[in-house]
């Protein structure tokens, strides 16, 4: 059992908030995906999970156990570092060994745990060959099965594909899930590559400048963004997001833009209702917008800008208002930049943000 | 621009005239640097081999040969180590070199030992005064050697250090310590100190961290550091005149020497004392390559 329960963690440098108040819990045998943008403070959070670098407050917990003062050997983990940290100095082979010769693992268990883990990464011809004479992917592999190789019950990964080329990292990604599953360990995975984040992780976490903005199943994390800022880092191309103007008339609410006014689900309604008269931001993913060709029953008239086929969808740019809005239409729908298409949000796929604090709104 | 046809369906592209010059004259033009470079290294190299030169075929002729003029234009065409012995067997020479080597292992060994925590703090640890800690050590270095020199003869005097291999090999030891520290403090922060963190989270204590990892990487560069320091020490004249009146090292011995001496035994010491100088170069060189960011194997 090795549950990971972070609590209030702050770690700063100088004046520098490097993580900020970040509580998170990590179930056992997880697969916890780190995701946000360069120098968020994903490696520092990952290193202080280790032992690297003392906590200024907060604490965490391993399998139950309060690690927050031990020694990084002491906590029974392994890691890869985002710069592989490998021994220039050793062979593949005693890199590999390197975690099982220092927790004293018989020499035959050790050689048959080294071989496993250099087979998943491709790299068992490599095995007497000095790290300095190869390749940055390879070394990348080497500081991954030096991890694996551990077989400790929590692994912490610091981008770990991210010197792959696209076919091997697919390749990967599916085994290294498929082991970590058998070896029942729990899993902190940072990465920058959203498809990975999406197609490995049982929950991903978003962080922002040392904050945890939301946590959530990758579903939920790209259908319901807690936030503007998670729904414009998940998902390619980002959430589009429309300002419009709340109005009440006769008890019922409908939010505008420009000349058009869409009715929203029952369920938003007295969320929307203080801000009669003000605007919220109405977030939609390039995929929900529908498009017609003609005028329809609830859809807006706009003009397309840019047309960009992409092979499975063809993406348009539109103007509304002054928001650039992104759609994901059929390869085959006949739009054409210039032209006039019609547009459709279908209700229960819009997020309802604050203006001002852009947070979604709770349906109360 | 002429295009043969050709059956097999690989494109061949034939310049023309024009690019053609075009590429003659870049061609021309990096082969002139090319050459520029070469013509500035070798008149580099024979500033500095020419008298190496002339002092080693002298050395290595016979005494009567270093006396002939004019010299034959290939003075090896005589070897001969009578010159070399001449000046081995001369009075004080030989316990000079004795004392020569004893100085300069007791300055290895007491400046490795100090100098290897002293880089090691400088290059991993961010402590109060860190960079004035760092600039004082260079500050011995301000002073000319006759300065502490002096003020040291006085003081070991006193003590009854005077005129002692020990004494020397003190001073010897700080005059080379700012160089010491700073070369193996470099070699220190060359490496990633996230090696040592890796092989703590991977189950090492400090201690194995640093024996495992961090000893057997520092290793060939302290190692150099030390043999460096070695031929500082050996080099080392003016100290070690001051310091010493019977008990002098071979660079003093010899300067003491100088000018009741004749040519012989001039360009046989200055030949001797020179050897390991090239030795050391000659070992060390990847390191010093190193030491400047380019690695050249
Ligand atoms: N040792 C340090 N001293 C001072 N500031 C640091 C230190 N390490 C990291 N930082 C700062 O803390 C912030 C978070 O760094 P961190 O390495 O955790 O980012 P990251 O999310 O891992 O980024 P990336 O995706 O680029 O790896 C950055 O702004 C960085 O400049
Ligand atoms: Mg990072």
């Amino acid at each position: 059992m090795a549950e990971i329960v972070i609590e209030n963690a702050v770690k700063k440098f100088g004046n520098f908030f490097a993580v900020n108040n970040v509580s998170l819990t990590i179930n056992d045998q997880e697969f916890m995906v780190l995701l946000g943008p360069s120098g968020c403070g994903k490696t520092t959070l990952l290193r202080s999970i280790a032992g690297l670098g003392m906590l200024d407050s907060g604490r965490i917990m391993i399998g139950g156990r309060d690690v927050t003062y031990m020694p990084p050997r002491e906590r029974n983990l392994a890691m890869v570092f985002q710069s592989y940290a490998i021994f220039p100095h050793m062979t593949v082979y005693d890199n590999v060994a390197f975690g099982l010769k220092m927790r004293k693992v018989d020499p035959t268990e050790t050689k048959r745990r080294v071989q496993q883990a250099a087979e998943l990464l491709h790299i068992e011809k490599m095995l007497d060959r000095y790290p300095s004479r190869m390749s940055g992917g390879q070394r990348q592999r080497v500081a991954v099965a030096r991890a694996i190789a551990v077989q400790s019950e929590v692994l912490l990964m610091d981008e770990p594909l991210s010197n792959l080329d696209a076919l091997l990292r697919l390749e990967m990604r599916a085994e290294l899930k498929r082991l970590l599953a058998e070896l029942k360990v729990t899993t902190i995975y940072v990465t920058h590559d959203q498809i990975e984040a999406m197609s490995m992780g049982d929950r991903i976490a978003v962080m922002r400048d040392g904050i945890i903005q939301q946590v959530d199943k990758p579903n939920a994390v790209y259908d319901t963004p807690a936030d503007r800022f998670v729904g414009g880092f998940i998902g390619n191309p980002p959430m589009n997001f429309i300002e419009g103007q709340v109005s009440a008339q006769n008890g019922s609410v409908n939010v505008h833009i420009g000349d058009f006014a869409i009715t929203p689900p029952e369920g938003i309604v007295p969320a929307l209702k203080p801000f009669e008269g003000q605007s919220v931001i109405i977030g939609i993913r390039a995929e929900n917008i529908e498009t017609f060709t003609k005028p329809t029953d609830n859809a807006m008239k706009v003009q397309v800008l840019v047309v960009e086929p992409l092979g499975s969808q063809n993406l348009l740019t539109i103007k509304i208002g002054t928001s650039i809005v992104k759609v994901a239409t059929h390869p085959d729908f006949p739009a054409a930049p210039d032209g006039d298409i019609w547009l459709r949000f279908p209700i229960d796929k819009v997020r309802w943000l604050h203006r001002d604090s852009q947070k979604a709104l709770a349906p109360v | 621009m002429t295009v043969e046809a050709k059956s097999v369906p690989v494109p061949v592209i034939v310049a023309s005239e024009e690019m053609q010059a075009v590429r003659r004259r870049a061609l021309r033009r990096q082969r002139l640097n090319r050459g520029m470079i070469y013509v500035v290294a070798i008149a580099l190299a024979i500033w500095i081999i020419l008298p190496i030169y002339l002092i080693g075929s002298m050395a290595l002729s016979s005494p009567a040969g270093v006396r002939t003029y004019p010299k034959a234009i290939f003075p090896f065409t005589d070897i001969s180590f009578d010159t070399m012995s001449f000046f081995l067997q001369s009075e004080g020479i030989l316990p000079g070199v004795i004392n020569s080597i004893v100085v300069a292992l007791i300055t290895l060994v007491l400046s490795t030992l100090i100098a290897a925590p002293a880089g090691y703090a400088i290059s991993r640890y961010i402590f109060p005064g860190r960079d004035f800690y760092r600039l004082a050590i260079l500050g011995v270095r301000a002073f000319p050697v006759i300065v502490l020199a002096v003020p040291l003869a006085v003081l070991f005097i006193r003590l009854g250090l005077f005129d002692q291999v020990h004494s020397v090999a003190l001073m010897h030891t700080a005059l080379t310590l700012p160089t010491t520290v700073l070369v193996i403090g470099s070699v220190f922060a060359s490496i990633p100190y996230e090696l040592e963190e890796a092989a703590m989270v991977h189950g090492a204590t400090p201690l194995q961290a640093f024996r495992r990892v961090i000893v057997p990487l520092v290793l060939p560069g302290i190692a150099a550091s030390a043999i460096f320091t070695f031929v500082m020490s050996w080099n080392e004249v003016f100290a070690a005149s001051i310091l010493t009146l019977e008990n002098r090292t071979l660079p003093a011995q010899v300067l003491n020497a100088l000018n009741k001496s004749s040519p012989e035994f001039q360009f046989a010491g200055g030949f001797f004392m020179l050897i390991p100088s090239l030795i050391f170069i000659f070992f060390i060189r990847r390191y010093l390559f190193n030491m400047w960011g380019q690695v050249t194997k």
